[in-house]
């Protein structure tokens, strides 16, 4: 997206073929500044209420760190846990037919409409170890509540819909004709997987992966029943930030927000660059 | 034909309109609202509450008053009245949240808890111990907790104003056994070495404690304690340590508020009516502690008496005991945290 408006402004002195642009141009920043831009730069603003020493005490310390890791590491699994089987639940969806297809496409969506709390209470109580899935991977050892493996379960399933949504256009309108050519040049199934089908779809998977991951980020409320909220261990940023604020710490929770708002940013650029030059690579005229 | 018609129908239904309009400017000259911004454990208390006071405040003045409820969190509840939720009363966990609104927000005169009678709070409550049917690893008082092998709940004292309480009680009976605060920190430090899971709110390690079953022993409110063993009573059983904290929930009406909306006589006798007879049989029938002699008594079964202290003699205070304890660098993060 960033691409494209570049490259329209450059040209923007010509004459053009669709009209409206400066006006539409110029409503969505207005509309962008409005809901985006206005609230981050409060943030900001707020931030620079205390001295540089003060914030880097504030997003430094161990809990803090801590945090960091969690929820960018915890993060980072779902969305690639979700990248591969949203893939595979994308594919089934798209290039088989079969009883209850519809209900199951529709049930993909389920994550997206449940609020986050519901989610996060009914995990819970199902994973708990008097849950009903929590009872037998006790015994076998694996607590699968209140320490991060909860935390990455829940970021599982409110990730999923991102991969798949993303990906089910592009590979509903991948031509067949050409999976056919590469057969017929003698290519393997493999091959014509990692030859011909997934260069078309990586640029949507690697979106559907850079939003179930920056979503998962910013997640509070169906991982704070499961995480435990154990300092140090299980205690996700969004939380540190919530607690700075039940102690009027104003000024610490939005510096912590701005350090997590950094980095999520630079991971969305980075993507963003990943996918340009993967298109650029493969020659996809998108 | 049809376009009179259609005029004719319009002016009935314009004049409907401003006829209801007009009812319901007359009906709010006869009915009041007030919000009352509250916290967590009380809902149960204050929808007995609310019901007997509009029926007082009917006879009385012959006017409706209808009551809005709002429960959360204590320090988030306070955040939102700070930034702008038009309430009339607060009734929140403890007296630090008010001079919060104080401090930051500048609704209300510093003085404020001098304002009603006990330190504006009509109610008190303690910090107690809820243990599974028949207590079977045997818990009696706080240093059962900090034993090897024992699971206990209790929510997060950064998130929690309940967890605080919690928090307190326990340091204060270590440094009155052990004889310092030093001695207090270690003990402490083994007890949340026991915590498995730090929910954000008292209610949610209630709801991890009673229906996920985690942990052998909940540090909780009093009244929460009452209510799961109403909730769960075959299960769990209530315990009373030697020693504890008077938690003192405070209210208080927010002036800035009321005086802009024109409901401060009634918010005024709303909290009055908390300390009236009434009032104060409701609140020991919602599990809190009367402050009334008349009601205490009566009470007195209920609420075995036990050594309660309070915060400010403990511990000076709630704005030292937040600083030393819970803010960032105090007690709390130094027994997570490695040396």
């Amino acid at each position: 997206m960033t691409t494209s408006f570049f490259h329209s402004h450059s040209s923007s002195t010509k004459l053009r073929v669709l009209p409206g642009f400066k006006l539409t141009l110029g409503f969505t920043l207005f509309y962008l500044s409005l809901i985006v831009l206005i609230p981050l730069s409060a943030l900001i603003f707020k931030t620079f209420s205390i001295s540089w020493d003060q914030f880097i005490t504030a997003v430094t310390s161990e809990r803090v760190v801590a945090s960091y890791k969690l929820t960018f590491g915890a993060s980072l699994i779902a969305a690639l846990v979700n990248a591969v089987f949203g893939l595979l639940i994308a594919w089934v969806l798209v290039r088989y037919d079969f009883f209850g297809k519809k209900i199951i496409d529709a049930l993909i969506d389920l994550p997206f409409a449940l609020p986050t709390a519901v989610a996060g209470i009914s995990l819970t109580a199902l994973l708990t170890s008097n849950g009903w899935v929590g009872q037998y991977t006790e015994k076998l050892g694996v607590q699968l509540a209140f320490n991060p493996n909860g935390i990455v379960i829940a970021l599982i399933f409110i990730g999923l819909p991102f991969v798949v949504r993303t990906v089910q256009p592009v590979l509903e309108d991948a031509e067949k004709e050409l999976e056919e050519a590469a057969t017929c040049l003698g290519a393997t199934r493999i091959q014509t997987f990692t030859r011909v089908i997934f260069p078309s779809i990586a640029p949507a998977l690697l979106t559907g992966f850079a939003m179930a991951f920056a979503r998962a980020i910013g997640e509070y409320g169906s991982v704070i029943f499961i995480a435990g909220n154990m300092p140090l261990v299980s205690e996700i940023t969004p939380l540190i930030i919530i607690g700075k604020l039940e102690q009027f710490d104003y000024a610490g929770a939005t510096s912590v927000a701005v350090v997590l708002l950094a980095f999520s940013f630079m991971m969305l650029l980075t993507i963003n660059a990943l996918q340009t030059w993967q298109r650029k690579l493969t020659g996809a005229a998108l | 034909m049809n376009f009179a018609k259609l005029i004719k129908t319009t002016v009935v239904s314009a004049s409907l309109v401003l006829l209801s309009a007009s009812s319901s400017v007359f009906a709010q000259n006869t009915s009041v609202t007030l919000l009352n911004v509250s916290y967590d454990p009380t809902r149960e208390l204050y929808v007995d509450f609310d019901s007997a006071f509009s029926k007082y405040w009917k006879n009385k003045t012959g006017q409706d008053v209808v009551i809005k409820q709002s429960h959360g969190g204590s320090g988030k509840q306070a955040r939102s009245v700070i930034e702008g939720l038009d309430a009339d009363v607060v009734t929140l966990g403890l007296a630090g949240d008010i001079d919060a609104i104080h401090n930051h927000g500048n609704l209300i005169p510093a003085d404020w808890q001098k304002r009603l009678p006990h330190n504006s709070s009509p109610y008190t409550s303690t910090i107690i111990l809820v243990v599974r049917e028949g207590n079977p690893k045997g818990i009696k008082d706080w240093d059962d907790l900090a034993k090897p092998g024992i699971s206990v709940i209790t929510p997060n004292p950064k998130t929690s104003g309940g967890a605080r309480w919690n928090y307190l009680a326990a340091w204060e009976y270590a440094k009155r056994k052990y004889g310092s605060e030093a001695k207090a920190k270690e003990f402490v430090q083994a007890l949340y070495k026991n915590v498995p899971v730090l929910d954000t709110g008292a209610r949610g390690s209630s709801v991890t404690f009673a229906q996920r079953r985690q942990g052998d022993v909940l540090i909780a409110w009093e009244n929460e304690a009452y209510l799961l063993e109403k909730e769960f009573g075959d299960k769990v059983d209530v315990i009373y340590p030697s020693i504890s904290i008077l938690a003192e929930p405070p209210v208080a009406v927010v002036d800035k508020n009321v005086d802009r909306k024109g409901t401060r006589q009634v918010a005024q006798a709303y909290l009055e009516y908390l300390y009236t007879d009434e009032g104060q049989e409701i609140i020991g029938r919602n599990f809190y502690r009367p402050t009334s002699e008349k009601a205490k008594a009566k009470y007195s079964k209920q609420y075995p008496k036990l050594t309660l202290f309070t915060i400010d003699e403990a511990f000076g205070g709630w704005t030292k005991a937040d600083k030393d304890h819970f803010a960032d660098g105090g007690s709390f993060d130094q027994i997570y945290l490695k040396k």
